[in-house]
């Protein structure tokens, strides 16, 4: 029996309807056309489907649908301001960051999370606030320093 | 002129600068779309049933319950795919891996498959099946299925490439050779001879993207498939024929790509998603789970190499042989084949001599993993020549230099080289801070070499000049890693304008002629050389509408800057046009203006690099960590300088995760027990140090740009030289690959022994 669930993605209320085990990650995908959280693995180990639920990083792999009733999630299609790219998506395109992209998402979610709770974070500080996602193509080199110069950036310095 | 692909030595204003990516963007706003992220109407969902045992016969199959399952609708067996390989062995075992037909050969190969209304259903229906099957001893290590009591995979299998031909079935495929010289005259004239066996266990691309696709086939027998693929007009020629349709009439489209390194060269589910949306009359899309990715797509094989390597006082080498036994899955590759090839690549060789085992074992069909087997010799050969340098007392490296190929070697594979890279690497290594950089203690320093082909291979490419001067590139090699990019840049520098001025798209099947896949290194060598000779005939064309504009000989027009010019002084007042201009006049001078090329792209420039690496080994625990590691690699000539390190860092990483953790567990019932990234660990941000990189530009000779493929060579050194800097941290020589910490601890314990 699927559940009405109300929501609010992305600044959106958004009501949608799931069967009892449908996961965050597959109603954004499935359901909702949001297909920019990626599925790599569906067991919270590669990051590709991090979101942001009510300021908390998560997998939405790992988070059931009708627990999104109440809750406020971010995911990467909220990032840019219209137009506007998020300072991470800028220099994330700038330093090359990504290959295939196919990680990028995932990344940029946790390092915006990373970003919120630590506007200064050393380079090892920023390997193990992204430890839980899994990029293959880049080895992390360029990732690192994109969001070293984002958090520049955006502490204005 | 349009097709000469000789090296012009020209300057450059586009090529060589790093501008952003025209497909970034989408990439970090989640607009762009990979395989799972395609939906068309009335799609089923596609799943497979695949075999719990490594090696078994199937008695039977009964589908009949769930097929009366309701929304399923469609289930099939491999009696959906009938074979019409017409004697193709190579085709046919792609369809018995797509599909078991009689037997299945390991833990995971694909029994059934049902289409189904939605996700739930298809799973239930999966339960239904029942598979009647008949257990079979099985062997899933290589050392073991080479053994004359190991048991036999296929009964018809008689070792090709040995005389004579042997009479009894085995699980050794096949044998080559290649070589020169004496090895034998070479030994006795060593002063010292090193012979070891190395093992490395098999390790998976690890692409973050699972395999996807939506398939669409017709009554009328057209179809469309979306996939993520590195290579789909390949897919469509497998793919048609192994469901007997025209080619023209499947139209395949290449998703965004979400990592391949090799690993979606190779069709799996596609066919499977074609037939089941043949049966059903419906789409039907088909997502592979992460574990069915471990356990049923194509990891590299598993290997155990025995390598002898005699050397003088003064460092000359006198002779190498090895003996290569790699792991192909069920099915005949050329693996092994291609390890013996690329073992003494790097060298200047009087003798040597290499033998590569195709052995067939329990376990998925082995794929491409970027440089296919050449890490793997690597390991074996370099970490010899390390311990050999040790015995001399000379360094590693002069050894190396020494002994490296150079332009007019007669390869260990055959070929005589033109220009090449390995000592220009090796002489940058030398000199590069990081060999003099201080060590602490549990610390060792390691170097090694790495070499691979790179390939070129049949390349089809337009440009069309829309009207208002900007120029669409369409290519059918797929975007791996930011090609798009580079071959805009190439396409702008031959043009002679902006590459904001160039849109480059990769088009689908239907769009463009055929292309081989991106592997070997090939998408920017390729289309890039083909993009130039396009380019070059499109501006054989601006130039004659320039000369009817003007009302003049062609023979009086040259084209410089992005603009037609009147070339002598009787047109002193006639101003240049540029590309705009033409394009605006181009409906009133002979309509659209375009420029194609159709090419076969020979001449891809062999590739080298050498590699540094500091690493960090706790004796207590036998956990080790990289705290520096450097990159040194010919580019021939970098086109976009940040995505060519991007390849030296990606694959770098991967050797890392190759040489420290990654490897493939089976238990004794044959069964993958670590399908999963939880358990399969590759490196997370927090393993790496920064990967710092050297680009060198030995110019290719076969290329206009002078460029070489610069993807794959990056994971070559990263095995051995992580193992020679561990010898070097604790005094034992590590030849068994992954390197973790029971391995090390391992090695330590004996060593504290002796």
């Amino acid at each position: 029996m699927a559940v009405l669930v109300s929501t609010t993605i992305n600044g959106d209320a958004v009501e949608f309807a799931c069967e009892p085990d449908e996961t965050l990650l597959d109603v954004l995908r499935n359901r909702l056309g949001l297909t920019g959280s990626k599925e790599g693995c569906a067991t919270g180990d590669c990051g590709a489907c991090s979101v942001e639920v009510d300021g908390r990083l998560i997998c939405s792999c790992l988070m059931l649908g009708v627990e999104a009733e109440d809750r406020e999630i971010e995911t990467v299609e909220g990032m840019a301001d219209g137009a506007t790219l998020h300072p991470l998506q800028t220099k994330f395109i700038e330093h090359a960051a990504l290959q295939c992209g196919v990680c990028t998402p995932g990344f940029l979610v946790a390092a915006k999370a990373l970003l919120a709770k630590n506007p200064d974070p050393s380079e090892e500080e920023i390997r193990f606030g992204l430890a839980g996602n899994l990029c293959r193509c880049t080895g992390y080199d360029k990732i690192v320093r994109a969001v070293q110069d984002a958090a520049k950036e955006m502490r204005g310095a | 002129m349009p097709l000469d692909s000789t090296f012009t030595g020209q300057s450059f204003k586009s090529v060589g600068t790093r501008p952003l990516r025209p497909d970034g963007i989408d990439k970090v706003t989640g607009r762009a779309k990979y395989g799972a992220d395609h939906n068309v109407a009335g799609q089923l969902v596609g799943r497979i049933l695949r075999s719990p045992h490594a090696h078994a016969k199937i008695r039977s199959i009964d589908t009949s319950k769930a097929e009366k399952l309701a929304g399923v609708k469609a289930v099939i067996t491999a009696a959906d795919l009938p074979d019409l390989t017409n004697g193709d062995s190579g085709m046919f075992d792609i369809l018995d891996n797509c599909m078991a037909r009689t037997k299945v050969f390991y833990d995971g190969h694909a029994v059934a498959a049902v289409a189904a209304i939605d996700a739930h259903t298809a799973k239930a229906a999966l339960k239904l099946i029942k598979v009647d099957y008949e257990i079979l001893p099985h062997v899933t290590e290589v050392d073991e299925a080479v053994k004359p009591k190991a048991p036999i995979l296929h009964k018809n299998c008689f070792t090709e490439g040995v005389e004579p031909k042997p009479t009894k079935p085995s699980n050794i495929a096949k044998v080559t050779e290649f070589g020169h010289g004496d090895v034998e005259a070479g030994f006795a004239e060593a002063d010292f001879i090193v012979e070891r066996n190395f093992k490395t266990e098999q390790t998976h691309q690890g692409y973050i993207e699972p395999h996807a696709c939506v398939a669409s086939v017709s009554p009328d027998g057209t179809g469309e498939l979306w996939v993520c693929t590195q290579g789909h007009f390949v897919y469509r020629n497998h793919c048609a024929m192994l469901l007997g349709m025209d080619v023209s009439k499947l139209r395949v489209t290449s998703s965004e790509i979400g990592g391949g390194f090799g690993g979606k060269t190779h069709v799996w589910a596609e066919p499977v998603a074609l037939a089941l949306s043949r049966k059903a009359n419906r789409p039907v899309k088909l997502v592979m789970t992460r574990e069915e990715v471990f356990r049923a797509s194509g990891p590299t094989s598993a290997t155990s190499i025995d390598v002898k390597i005699g050397i003088k006082k003064d460092g000359t080498i006198t002779a190498g042989s090895a003996e290569l036994r790699y792991a192909s899955g069920p099915y005949l590759s050329m693996w092994a084949e291609l390890g013996a090839m690329t073992s003494f690549a790097c060298y200047d060789l009087k003798n040597v001599k290499t033998r590569g085992y195709e052995v067939l074992v329990n376990r998925p069909k082995s794929a491409a993993y970027r440089a296919p087997s050449a890490p793997m010799a690597a390991f074996a050969v370099e970490s010899v020549v390390d311990e050999l340098a040790k015995k001399i007392g000379k360094d590693p490296l002069e050894v190396r230099i020494q002994n490296a190929a150079k332009q007019g070697t007669k390869s260990s594979y055959g070929p005589v080289y033109g220009p090449i890279g390995i000592g220009a690497t090796l002489e940058a290594a030398k000199k590069h801070p990081h060999m003099s950089a201080p060590l602490g203690p549990n610390q060792g320093r390691g170097y090694a070499c790495g070499f691979w082909f790179n390939f070129g291979g049949q390349t089809c490419t337009d440009i069309n000049v829309g009207q208002d001067g900007t120029v669409t590139l369409t290519v059918g090699t797929v975007d791996v890693g930011g090609s798009r990019a580079s071959l805009a840049l190439c396409v702008a520098e031959e043009l002679g304008i902006p590459y904001n001025q160039v849109k480059a798209i990769v088009a689908d099947t239907s769009s463009l002629g055929h292309n081989d896949m991106t592997d070997g290194s090939r998408g920017t060598f390729s289309s890039s050389m083909a993009g130039i000779f396009a380019a070059r005939n499109a501006v054989a064309i601006l130039k004659e509408r320039a000369a009817k504009m003007w009302e003049i000989p062609v023979d009086d027009v040259s084209w410089e800057d992005g603009h037609a010019k009147a070339v002598g002084e009787k047109y002193g007042n006639l101003a240049p046009l540029s590309l705009k201009d033409i394009a605006a006049a181009a409906a009133n001078t002979g309509g659209p203006i375009a420029g194609h090329a159709e090419i076969v792209a020979d001449g891809a420039g062999v590739s080298f690099a050498t590699h540094i690496c500091d690493v960090e080994v706790d004796p207590e625990t036998g956990r080790s960590v990289i705290k520096r590691y450097t990159v040194i690699q010919d580019a021939g000539k970098a086109v976009h300088p940040t995505y060519v390190e991007g390849q030296y860092q990606g694959g770098a990483a991967q050797g890392i995760g190759w040489a420290l953790n990654e490897e493939y567990i089976y238990g004794k019932d044959g069964r993958l027990q670590n399908a999963g990234f939880l358990d399969y660990r590759i490196p997370v941000c927090s393993d790496l140090p920064m990967i710092d990189t050297q680009i060198l530009e030995i110019p290719n000779p076969n290329h206009p740009y002078g460029v070489r493929g610069v993807g794959e060579t990056s994971i070559v050194p990263p095995i051995a030289t992580i193992a020679n800097a561990m010898s070097n941290a604790f005094g034992v020589r590590m030849t068994h690959v992954p390197m973790s910490p029971p391995r090390v601890l391992k090695a330590l314990e004996a060593a504290a022994k002796s």
